[in-house]
């Protein structure tokens, strides 16, 4: 590549020298006859701005979010108490004469869905990471890490259809009273989803554990077992919890999963078998349906979106500072 | 020798030993957990949905009967929205991880813009279709257009382009900077014509695996509110549209079980398309990147 753009270069500059009426200059004074030099610099001078511009893009779009919640969600609350949003335990928007806003219920559904999700992918996940880094042969590994990229890369609305029309059904068949909209599949699903987070996150933070360090417990005649349990986990502690908080802030966010296969009741209860809403969920099912501009409903989407903003900032800057804080250097 | 006793440690070694071999046994069934459930959900998809994969289902548009539905409006739609965020996403990307690794300088500005870029990453799918919705839709007034959901989509992919971008940037090695600078070229025509064309693979890698997100990414458009039914197809980046994962969504809502498998065909060609995108990455990936 280097030659390549080297050589166009000077052939450029070339066929530039050539045209040159007088090849018998000297360099310095080719150099001051070439009539882009004022051009040249003026680009130089340029493109750093229209650079820094474009980097600042990302930055408006944060503040585009920020602006944006906040401003939606202040005219909720100019409708809504706060109290009764955060404290409030009913949540039926749709009621016409007696509209309730109380959150809790479906952060309590959000919760469900997060919590049967970690619950199946931090240890599946974890025990592929310790599988991949202490066991497996480089084969062995070349041939499943590309699956779980894979896996990782299947569309979410994928997962929700395949939580509906599969997993539902295998459950309904063992647990009768699980009903066709329930918690416990999206759970499974999203935390098949995140599963691949965990794996090769936490196999990053087990291979950066010097080697030397395993040797040493070999050494004292460790089995593997003992070298992945007592060495290498508690030397990538940090890692694989900062990669399980980031998989919580996934789950929390995730939304086609839960609004295909979760349902739309909003309940304020522990049951998992019955039909639930998330934060998420509920945003959608307001933008599929009819509710119009400029109604209350259609600020409260704003105002659970800024909710679940916050729930998942706080998530990744905790993951942040974790992997900070707490990481071991060897 | 009366110090040591053979037998105890015999049978210690032995139970760990044993330990050590069941463990083993379940950490391979976790690995081997995800694998068998692709290959479930990938039979589940095929055998649902090859019924209804028909020259037809390309061509045709959605319907009110299974057996008519087809995906015309959903594919062009997808494929008007990828045009709209390829150039977008990249631009603004490439942009940014150019200033950032070749111009920026260490202050609190540009880890302000670091930090910035990683915690957007972390921002649901489900919040940029907000920031879509107010600010393209309506703001903007650009309506529910491709361009609309093109922008959306552009932004909530660019974390990920920046950062492969600065990856594939950073690997060249400095070396080739300094020959450029030292046959008199300015920094600007040492980026364009040294850094970028060495760089180019990797970005390129990196983008295409961040347009098969965003190609499957149903949730902003859901909030930016496309419709679902469509009998047209768009004629340009200002008409309204239907995307193939929002396809997806609408059979799959539908209680009637031929409509989950009209939702299977439909994600048969979803899945189909990724992996084409998936396998143009990594071709690129193994052919066209150097290690220096």
């Amino acid at each position: 590549m280097l030659l390549i753009s080297l050589c166009l270069w000077i052939k450029e500059d070339f066929t530039v020298s050539m045209k040159e009426p007088n090849t018998t200059l000297s360099v310095q004074e080719l150099i001051a006859q070439k009539s882009n030099r004022g051009l040249l610099s003026a680009i130089e001078k340029i493109i750093p701005k229209l650079l820094l511009a474009i980097a600042a893009v990302s930055v408006l779009t944060t503040i585009g979010i920020m602006v944006t919640l906040i401003v939606e969600t202040l005219v909720f609350f100019s409708r809504v108490s706060v109290l009764d949003y955060i404290f409030g335990t009913e949540w039926y928007p749709f009621a016409n004469s007696t509209a309730t806003y109380g959150v809790l219920p479906l952060i309590i559904g959000t919760l469900k869905i997060t919590g049967i999700a970690i619950i199946v992918a931090v240890p599946i996940g974890i025990a592929t990471a310790i599988y991949l880094s202490e066991y497996a042969s480089e084969r062995a590994r070349k041939m499943i890490k590309p699956v779980l990229e894979v896996l990782a890369g299947v569309p979410t609305i994928v997962y929700g259809f395949f939580a509906l029309t599969f997993v539902t059904p295998i459950l309904r068949s063992i647990f009768p009273e699980v009903s066709i909209f329930n918690a416990i599949s999206p759970g499974i699903v999203v935390g098949i989803m995140i599963i691949p987070m965990i794996a090769s996150l936490s196999e990053d933070a087990m291979n950066s554990v010097p080697n030397s360090m395993r040797e040493g417990a070999y050494a004292l005649g460790s089995t593997k077992l003992e070298v992945a349990l007592k060495i290498v986990l508690p030397a990538a502690t940090s890692g694989i919890v900062a990669s399980t908080v980031l998989a919580i802030s996934r789950a929390i966010g995730e939304t086609m999963i839960v609004a295909v296969a979760a349902g739309s009741t909003p309940r304020f209860d522990m049951d998992v078998t019955g039909s639930i809403q998330t934060m998420t969920a509920y945003i959608v099912q307001v933008a599929t349906g009819d509710a119009g501009y400029g109604t209350t409903i259609y600020y409260s989407i704003y105002a659970v979106g800024f909710t679940l903003f916050l729930f998942t900032l706080v998530m990744n800057m905790l993951a942040q500072f974790i992997s900070k804080r707490f990481r071991e250097e060897y | 020798m009366k110090y040591i006793n053979h037998e105890s440690v015999a049978s210690n070694t032995r139970t760990r030993l044993v330990k050590n071999t069941v463990l083993k046994g379940l950490f391979l069934a976790a690995t081997l957990f995800g694998l068998i459930v692709l290959g479930i959900l990938l039979y589940r998809v095929i055998t649902q949905g090859s019924g209804y994969l028909s020259l037809d289902f390309f061509t045709s548009f959605a319907s009110r009967i299974p057996e008519q539905a087809g995906i015309k409006s959903a594919i062009l739609g997808s494929i008007y929205l990828m045009l709209v965020v390829a150039p977008v996403s990249m631009f603004l990307g490439i942009g940014t991880a150019l200033y950032l690794e070749e111009y920026a300088k260490k202050n609190k500005w540009t880890e302000f813009i670091r930090i910035n870029i990683s915690n957007l990453a972390g921002v649901p799918s489900v919040v940029f279709g907000l920031l879509g919705l107010t600010i393209f839709v309506r703001y903007f007034g650009l309506g529910i257009s491709i361009l609309a959901a093109g922008l959306t989509m552009s932004l909530l992919i660019l974390p990920v382009i920046i950062v492969a971008s600065q990856e594939a940037v950073r690997a060249v090695p400095k070396e080739m900077r300094e020959a450029s600078y030292a046959m008199g070229a300015t920094k600007w025509q040492t980026i364009l014509r040294v850094v970028l064309p060495a760089s180019i693979p990797g970005i390129l890698t990196g983008s295409i695996l961040a347009l098969s997100r965003a190609i499957g990414e149903t949730a902003p458009l859901v909030v930016i509110g496309i419709p679902t039914i469509l009998m047209f197809t768009p004629d340009s980046v200002f008409s309204t549209f239907t995307a193939l994962p929002m396809q997806i969504f609408d059979w799959t809502k539908r209680p009637q079980v031929e409509f989950h498998e009209v939702a299977a065909a439909g994600i048969i060609v979803l899945m189909t398309l990724l992996i084409i995108m998936n396998s143009i990455a990594v071709f690129i990936r193994n052919k066209y990147q150097k290690r220096y």
